[in-house]
C-alpha cells in the first residue's frame, strides 16, 4: 500500500478514543468533520470576532484622532449625558447574562427558560437600540449632526457601527426564537446558540471599551 | 523527503461551566464595577490616575465578560490563541497609529 493510501485508510478510520458510545463520528468530507478537534463553525466565529477587533480598533482609534480637532459646532463630548448612558450600558451587560442563561436553559434541555431568555436578550438588546437613536436624536437637536464636524463624524461613525452589530445580534436571537417554537433547536444544537452568544457578548465587550475610552475619559 | 502526518487530532472536551446562580454572581460583579466607573467618573482628581483607574476596571470588566460569558476559560486553547490573536494585533497597530499621530501628547 502507497503512503498516500495509507493516509487515506488512516482518515477513514476514527482514533480509538472517538469510536466509543455507538455514535457515528463524522468522516473527512461529511458535515461536523473537524481536523482540529474543535467545532469548525465555533472557531469560524472565533476568527471572525479577531478580524472584527481590527475593525472596531480602527473606529475607536479614527475618533481618538478626531475628537479634539473640531473647529465648529458642540462636539461629542460636550453633549454626553453620562448617567443616561450608564443605564444603557448596564442594560447591555445584564443582556450578556441572559444570553448565557439562555444556553445554559439549552444545555440542559429547558426548552421553556431558554425561550424565555432570548425573549428577554432580545428586548434588552432593544431597549440599548432604543436609548441610542434616543442619544442621537438629542444630539442631532443640539446641533450635532454626522456632517457637523470631523469628531462627531467619528462618534456617529462608530456607535453607529456598533449599534448595527447589535441590531444583527437582536435578529439573530428572534431567529433563535422562533426555531425553538417551532421545534428546530433541539438540545443537541446548542451550539447553534452558543455561536450566537458568542457573538452577542462580543458586541457586549466593544460596548465596554467604548463606554468607558469614549465617553469616561475626556 | 518526508512522510506525511497520520495522527488525528484529539478531541479536545469541554470542562464544566459555572451554574446559573455563579453566572448571577459573575453579573452583578460586572453591574458593581461599572457603578464604580461611573462614580470615578464624578471624583474630582487628576486626569492620568483617573484614566489608569478606569483602564483597570475595563479590563477587568472586558475579561470577565470574555472568561465567562465567552467560555474561553472552559473552551479550546485554539480558541483563546485566535481571539487573543487579533486583539493583540489591533491593540498593536492602532496604539502605533496614535503614537505616530501623537495623540496622547495632545498634539493632533
Amino acid at each position: 500500500m502507497s503512503t498516500v493510501e495509507s493516509t487515506a485508510e488512516t482518515l477513514r478510520t476514527p482514533p480509538a478514543g472517538q469510536q466509543h458510545g455507538g455514535h457515528h463520528q463524522p468522516q473527512p468530507g461529511e458535515h461536523g468533520w473537524t481536523q482540529t478537534g474543535v467545532s469548525n463553525e465555533k472557531l469560524g466565529m472565533w476568527v471572525f470576532l479577531g478580524s472584527e477587533c481590527l475593525l472596531f480598533g480602527g473606529l475607536i482609534s479614527t475618533y481618538l484622532l478626531y475628537k479634539h480637532t473640531a473647529v465648529q459646532g458642540p462636539r461629542p463630548h460636550d453633549l454626553y449625558d453620562i448617567p443616561f448612558t450608564s443605564v444603557s450600558s448596564f442594560v447591555l451587560l445584564m443582556s450578556s447574562m441572559t444570553m448565557v442563561l439562555a444556553l445554559a436553559a439549552l444545555q440542559r434541555g429547558d426548552h421553556h427558560r431558554t425561550r424565555v431568555w432570548l425573549v428577554t436578550t432580545a428586548l434588552l438588546g432593544a431597549t440599548f437600540i432604543s436609548g441610542q437613536v434616543y442619544e442621537f436624536m438629542s444630539f442631532v437637536k443640539e446641533g450635532m449632526g454626522y456632517t457637523t464636524n470631523t469628531a462627531s463624524s467619528a462618534f456617529f461613525t462608530l456607535t453607529g457601527f456598533h449599534g448595527v452589530h447589535v441590531s444583527i445580534g437582536i435578529v439573530m436571537l428572534l431567529s433563535l426564537f422562533v426555531m425553538s417554537l417551532r421545534g428546530r433547536l433541539p438540545q443537541e444544537k446548542s451550539e447553534v446558540v452558543e455561536i450566537v452568544g458568542l457573538y452577542w457578548h462580543f458586541v457586549d465587550i466593544v460596548w465596554i471599551l467604548i463606554f468607558t475610552v469614549v465617553y469616561l475619559i475626556p | 523527503m518526508s512522510t506525511p502526518t497520520t495522527e488525528l487530532p484529539r478531541v479536545e472536551h469541554e470542562h464544566t461551566h459555572p451554574s446559573d446562580a455563579q453566572y448571577m454572581l459573575i453579573a452583578l460583579f460586572l453591574a458593581v464595577v461599572t457603578g464604580a466607573e461611573v462614580a470615578l467618573y464624578y471624583v474630582n482628581m487628576d486626569f492620568l490616575p483617573y484614566a489608569i483607574l478606569l483602564s483597570i476596571l475595563m479590563v477587568v470588566k472586558f475579561s470577565t465578560v470574555v472568561m465567562f460569558f465567552m467560555h474561553l476559560r472552559f473552551d479550546s486553547r485554539l480558541f483563546r490563541w485566535v481571539f487573543v490573536s487579533g486583539l493583540v494585533l489591533a491593540v498593536i497597530v492602532y496604539m502605533v497609529v496614535l503614537l505616530t499621530f501623537h495623540v496622547f501628547n495632545g498634539r493632533v
